[in-house]
């Protein structure tokens, strides 16, 4: 099973400055894990408490998450999903 | 360091900063990617719409960054507006600043300095604040 995953510029040091790697994993929780084990710090990058951080938006095939069941969403073999640093402030 | 910018480009953001009062303005200017040139803007809409938030919508998000990548473009600049307060980053700004290669800019539109206006750029890195020089050109 394979996911492909973009990761945003600031996350890159985590990955060996790769813009997409591979994970794997049924839901958005799992491939996180999976990513985590693989590229050590990125899991915290995107979790607070055992949810997705406010700053950090993910997107499964150009869907927001948070409409997708959040770290619950499904994923399945061939889909991508996009991480994207909010821009926000105030 | 510095930002070099087009007089158009900051006369429409404050445009647009005054314009969108008293909710913060916000957007981009993009360009080649790897050039760090100023070029082509692109105002967002502050889908907080707030005089003390802004925020782009998460659509509109991965919109910009697909464009910004078939393109072959970078986001040089993230700028948005202070309606009553300085133009520095606030505490929010810098928890949520994620473009450590982009210029962030802030203008400030508030009434006791007008029609004077604040028009200043930052680095912010790793959750730390560097002012840099503005060149306005043309």
């Amino acid at each position: 099973m394979s996911i492909e995953v973009r990761i945003p510029t600031i996350l890159r040091p985590y990955t060996k400055d790769q813009k997409t790697v591979e994970a794997a994993g049924a839901t958005l929780s799992a491939v996180i894990t999976d990513l985590d084990a693989n590229y050590s710090g990125l899991g915290e990058r995107l979790l607070e408490n055992g949810a997705l951080r406010r700053f950090i938006n993910v997107y499964v095939n150009d869907e927001d998450v948070r409409f997708l069941g959040g770290l619950d969403a499904q994923i399945k073999d061939g889909d991508s999903i996009t991480i994207l640093p909010a821009v926000a402030g105030g | 360091m510095s930002l070099e910018i087009s007089r158009a480009f900051v006369d429409a953001i404050l445009e647009q900063s005054r314009a969108e009062y008293p909710d913060e303005c916000c957007g981009v200017i993009l360009g080649p990617a790897g050039s760090d040139k100023a070029l082509r803007h692109k105002p967002m809409l502050n889908a907080a719409h707030s005089p003390t938030f802004y925020e782009f919508d998460p659509k509109d998000l991965l919109a910009l960054y697909r464009e910004v990548d078939d393109n072959d473009e970078e986001i040089v600049v993230i700028y948005h507006s202070h309606t009553e307060t300085e133009a520095y980053p606030s505490r929010t700004d810098i928890s949520y600043a994620g473009e450590p290669g982009a210029h962030y800019v802030l203008v400030s539109t508030r009434k006791e300095i007008a029609p004077a206006t604040e028009f200043r750029s930052y680095r912010i890195i790793d959750g730390v604040v560097t002012e840099e020089p503005v060149t306005i050109v043309g």
